[in-house]
């Protein structure tokens, strides 16, 4: 903040507001976020309890569900995202305007959740898109997407306004259908799995590639 | 209300003389060229009318066999199900398509290929129908192997 905080109440004591130009459009985007409209799965069912009128989500300025992804600010990606819906999920996120931000909500979409070995579910849809706000549970209870729309509100609050727009690419790859799931399996600029997730070249007799490149993942992580 | 499966198993026999039919708990097991008889049967005998085909869904038993099991429902008498039974060899599983009979058995037997590959002859558009076109294999067949999504090769950066 560039205005002291004492002389800030001081002045508003004699009728002067001041702030500033991040704190002004913040406080204006942070209020006011429209989430698409589209669920995947049960999650959604808990999205619509928490927009419906015992939780409202109204309360918190994001009542206001659009059906295009044109005129959405957050994409609240509620449900199990299977391998067939991914690339459907990342062309609308490619397809929403900026500043844009994504909440995962639930186990599925962070991790594939209770269909994490099975073979037609993304694990985790934060390997194609940027994730900002990640909710347990199995679903997560309307309260814990109100507590997940407030930390993104936070978020949205404590940065600059210019770089909520810098951190992300105007598109991300849409992954293609391969023979056994999505090719490529994550977007490589994005999502950096850990060291653990790599095949470690058993038969390479060479040690440089070993000592290669665990101080390059190590730093991406 | 439909009578016991010895009792279905007694008419089956008497209407098509001359078919191999046999009786596992209360599904009957049918043979796979005589499926379309036997349905056609169910469909059109007055006392039974089973319009209706609930399910159609295939159970995978390895190493040897694969089966196809059909519900039959009648939505004119009210009664169902009966259960049918085709056993097929895991190799090569054909069956005859039963869509001339029931419409409702198109998407159920692309379904069927789609993730046991069991293949319907005389199936108008034998596509698959959850899984994407290019995809290989039978994912719900039990020897099925998923592909690891936490085992990746490094990429070059």
């Amino acid at each position: 903040m560039a205005v002291d905080q004492a002389l800030q109440s001081e002045l508003q004591k004699s009728g002067v507001y001041l702030t500033t130009w991040d704190g002004l459009v913040n406080w204006g985007r942070s209020n006011s976020i429209w989430p698409l409209q589209f669920g995947l799965a049960c999650c959604a069912i808990e999205m619509i309890s928490t927009a419906a009128s015992r939780f409202d989500i109204a309360r918190f300025g994001s009542e206001i569900f659009r059906a295009s992804p044109r005129q959405a600010d957050l994409m609240i990606v509620a449900g199990t995202v299977t391998k067939k819906m991914a690339p459907q999920v990342v062309r609308l996120y490619n397809q929403m305007a900026e500043p844009k931000y994504v909440i995962s909500m639930g186990a599925c979409a962070t991790s594939g959740g209770p269909f994490h070995k099975g073979y037609n579910v993304l694990k985790g849809i934060d390997r194609f898109i940027p994730v900002d706000v990640y909710i347990p549970g199995c679903p997560p209870t309307p309260e814990a997407l109100l507590e997940g729309l407030m930390t993104l509100q936070e978020r949205i609050k404590s940065r600059s306004m210019k770089s909520e727009v810098d951190a992300k690419q105007a598109e991300y790859a849409i992954p293609a259908f391969g023979k056994a799931g999505l090719e490529p399996k994550y977007n490589a600029s994005l999502w950096n799995p850990p060291q653990r997730y790599f095949n470690t070249p058993t038969t390479s007799p060479q040690p440089a590639d070993p000592a290669q490149s665990p101080p390059e993942a190590g730093a991406k992580s | 209300m439909l009578p016991a499966a010895d009792q279905v198993k007694a008419a089956i026999e008497r209407a098509l003389p001359g078919i191999v039919i046999s009786l596992e708990g209360s599904t009957l097991i049918v043979d796979a060229n005589d499926i379309i008889r036997v349905c056609q049967f169910f469909k059109t005998d007055r006392d039974y009318a089973l319009d209706y085909l609930a399910n159609l869904t295939a159970v995978d038993y390895p190493p040897e066999r694969i089966e196809v099991v059909y519900h039959l429902y009648s939505m004119a008498k009210k009664h169902g199900p009966v259960a049918i039974r085709v056993k097929l060899p895991r190799a090569t599983p054909v069956v005859a398509s039963l869509t001339k009979l029931y419409r409702g058995a198109e998407f159920q037997e692309r379904e069927a290929w789609d993730l046991f590959g069991v293949q319907f002859e005389g199936h108008p558009d034998l596509r698959r129908i959850l899984m994407w076109e290019g995809f290989e294999g039978h994912p719900m067949r039990k020897d099925y192997k998923p592909e690891d999504q936490d085992q990746l090769e490094q990429t070059a950066k």
